[in-house]
C-alpha cells in the first residue's frame, strides 16, 4: 500500500438552504477542495460520494453534472452517520491501493428541519408495527441517552458532567465560523433547556441541517508536487459491531470504537499520548464522554474527570471537538465525517483561525453511525 | 372515538403481537411470553429468531422462552418523542435471567424523577393493547413494571 496524502479539503458553512439542492452543496465543497489542492476537476480520476437520504439518487453522479462530467467513475455510498468519513475512506483505499493517483471524496447531506431520527426506513410489504412507546424507544436522544445512563450506573457520572460536554462544545463553536450554531451557553441554560430524553436536553443534541464537505487524496510523494503541506493518513480505519452482550437491544457504541481505535494507533504508530486533538462524534452530550474512554483519551470511568478538570477544552491536555462539534457545528449526516477530516487537516496546517490548535503535528477523526459503523482516521503532517 | 366497523364475518379477529418476539395466550391456559433463540454451541442468547448465532456463527439454534421477569440495566426518560406519543416515559434496556436483553417501556415509575434506585430494579412483563391499526387489528405490546416489594 503506498502513503495517502490529503492535499485539498473543501467544506460549505452548515446551516440550512433552502433555495439549493443537495449536490449543488455537494459541488461546492469539491470545487473548494480542488482549489485547495490546485487541481481541477478534470484531474479527479475517482469520485466517491457520500450521502444518507437521497443515497438512491446519484448525488456522486449529479454533483459532476454541475461541475464537470469526465466520465470517470463514481461511487455513491451510504454508511448511516459515517458516511463521509467511509467515502474519505474509499478514496483513501483506492490511492493506496496504487488503482488511482488523484481521487476526490464528498459527503453531503440536505435534511432540513427534519426533526427526531428514530432507525430504519420503510419495509416494502409493510410489515412491522410502529413500537415508539410502547416497545421502549428508538429514537436517537433515547438511545444515546442509555449509553449514558449505562456510564452513570458503572462509574458514577452524573447530568451535570454531560450538561459541561455541551457547555465545551457550544462555547468552542464560537470560534468556527463554519459552524451552523455560534452561541455560547450557560450550563444553567443547558441544563435547563428543554428535556429531549432524560439525561439529553435540547442543548445536549446535535441539530439536523444541511451541509457538505470535500477532500482530495494523491500518493504522498505526488503530493508534494501540489503543497507544502501535505497532511499523511496515518490510519483509516472502519469497523462494523461485533458481537457484544446488549448490542441488539442497545446499540452498543462503545467497543467498535474501540476496536477501530486500536486498529488506528496500531496501523499509524502514533497513540493516543501522541494525539494534538480530536474531532469525536458527540451527536449527543451523553456520547462525547463515553468516547474519551473508547478512543483511550483516559483510563477507564474517568470520563467525568476528563470534562471536569477541563483537560478536553481548547488548551487543555487534548482538546476535543474544536470545531463545536456535532453539538455546534452541526450534523447533517453524510457531511459529517468528511468535514471533521478537513477540521483536522486545517490545524495541521495552521490554517484553523481563531480555533486553532497551536503546533498541532497529529489528530484523530472519528464517527459512528448506528446501526453500527464505525470510522477513525489518524492524520499527521 | 367511534371504532371502527368491521365486516359481519362472525369470527373474532385474532390480536397481534406487536413485535414477532412477543407470544400472545392462544388459549385460556396459555401465558404470554417473549421468545428467542440460544446458541448450541456457545451459548449465546438472541431475543427472537437467528439465521446462525452472530457470535460464533454456528447454524445450531434452539427455541428459547424467556422469563416473564428481568432487571432493568439502563433507562432513559423520554420527553419528546415522535408525534401522537404520549410522554414523559421510561424507556428502559431489560436484562432477562435467561442471559438476553430487550428494549422496554416500564410503567410504575415516576418519569420526573430519574432514579439511580431503578438500575438493578426487578420488572414483571405484562400485555397491553397498544392500538387498533388500520385494518382493525389490535396490536398487543408487552410492557414491564416493578415486582411488588422490589
Amino acid at each position: 500500500m503506498r502513503e495517502v496524502a490529503i492535499v485539498g479539503v473543501g467544506m460549505i458553512k452548515y446551516g440550512r438552504y433552502p433555495d439549493k439542492y443537495v449536490h449543488e452543496l455537494g459541488a461546492e465543497a469539491v470545487l473548494e477542495a480542488c482549489k485547495d489542492a490546485g487541481i481541477g476537476v478534470k484531474d479527479i480520476q475517482l469520485l466517491v460520494s457520500g450521502n444518507l437520504y437521497q443515497s438512491n439518487a446519484m448525488v456522486g453522479q449529479r454533483i459532476l453534472h454541475q461541475i464537470g462530467q469526465t466520465g470517470i467513475p463514481v461511487v455513491n455510498v451510504a454508511n448511516a452517520c459515517a458516511t463521509g468519513s467511509t467515502a474519505v475512506r474509499e478514496a483513501y483505499l483506492a490511492v493506496a491501493s496504487g488503482a488511482y493517483d488523484i481521487a476526490a471524496a464528498v459527503g453531503s447531506e440536505q435534511m432540513g428541519k427534519m426533526g427526531l431520527l428514530g432507525g430504519r426506513g420503510e419495509d416494502p410489504y409493510g410489515r412491522g408495527h410502529p413500537s415508539e412507546g410502547h416497545v421502549g424507544s428508538g429514537i436517537m436522544p433515547t438511545v444515546f441517552g442509555q449509553a449514558g445512563v449505562e456510564h452513570m450506573r458503572k462509574y458514577g457520572t452524573t447530568f451535570e458532567q454531560f450538561a459541561k460536554v455541551a457547555y465545551k462544545n457550544h462555547k468552542h463553536s464560537v470560534q468556527n465560523p463554519l459552524a451552523q450554531y455560534q452561541q455560547e451557553f450557560s450550563l444553567e441554560e443547558i441544563m435547563n433547556s428543554r428535556m429531549i430524553t432524560w439525561p439529553n436536553t435540547l442543548y445536549m443534541c446535535c441539530p439536523t441541517g444541511d451541509g457538505a464537505g470535500a477532500v482530495v487524496v494523491m500518493p504522498a510523494d505526488k503530493a508534494r508536487q501540489y503543497t507544502n503541506a501535505p497532511v499523511i493518513i496515518g490510519a483509516a480505519i472502519l469497523t462494523s459491531d461485533p458481537w457484544s452482550e446488549r448490542d441488539l437491544a442497545l446499540a452498543d457504541v462503545n467497543t467498535l470504537t474501540r476496536l477501530a481505535a486500536q486498529q488506528a494507533y496500531e496501523q499509524s504508530g502514533i497513540g493516543p499520548e501522541d494525539l494534538d486533538l480530536v474531532e469525536l462524534h458527540d451527536c449527543f452530550a451523553t456520547a462525547e464522554l463515553l468516547h474519551y474512554e473508547n478512543l483511550g483519551l483516559c483510563g477507564e470511568g474517568e470520563g467525568g474527570r476528563m470534562i471536569d478538570e477541563k483537560r478536553v477544552y481548547h488548551g487543555g491536555q487534548i482538546p476535543v471537538n474544536v470545531s463545536g462539534g456535532l453539538l455546534s457545528r452541526g450534523h447533517p449526516l453524510g457531511a459529517t465525517g468528511a468535514c471533521g477530516i478537513a477540521e483536522v487537516v486545517w490545524h495541521l496546517r495552521g490554517q484553523a483561525g481563531g480555533r486553532q490548535v497551536e503546533g498541532a503535528k497529529a489528530g484523530l477523526a472519528h464517527v459512528i453511525g448506528l446501526g453500527s459503523a464505525c470510522t477513525v482516521h489518524i492524520l499527521k503532517r | 372515538m367511534a371504532t371502527q366497523q368491521q365486516p359481519a364475518t362472525g369470527v373474532e379477529k385474532k390480536p397481534v403481537p406487536i413485535v414477532a418476539y412477543l407470544h400472545l395466550p392462544e388459549s385460556p391456559d396459555d401465558e404470554p411470553y417473549l421468545w428467542g433463540n440460544k446458541c448450541k454451541s456457545c451459548g449465546a442468547v438472541y431475543v427472537g429468531s437467528r439465521m446462525a448465532c452472530s457470535k460464533c456463527s454456528s447454524s445450531e439454534l434452539e427455541e428459547i422462552r424467556f422469563s416473564n421477569v428481568g432487571e432493568i440495566w439502563t433507562f432513559g426518560v423520554v420527553h419528546q418523542s415522535m408525534p401522537n406519543v404520549p410522554t414523559p416515559f421510561v424507556a428502559a434496556i431489560i436484562d432477562l435471567p435467561e442471559g438476553a436483553s430487550v428494549r422496554a417501556t416500564v410503567t410504575g415509575l415516576d418519569p420526573t424523577q430519574p432514579d439511580p434506585a431503578w438500575f438493578g430494579k426487578k420488572v414483571q412483563m405484562y400485555l397491553e393493547k397498544a392500538y387498533t391499526n388500520k385494518q382493525g387489528d389490535d396490536i398487543i405490546t408487552y410492557k414491564y413494571r416493578p415486582v411488588e416489594g422490589s
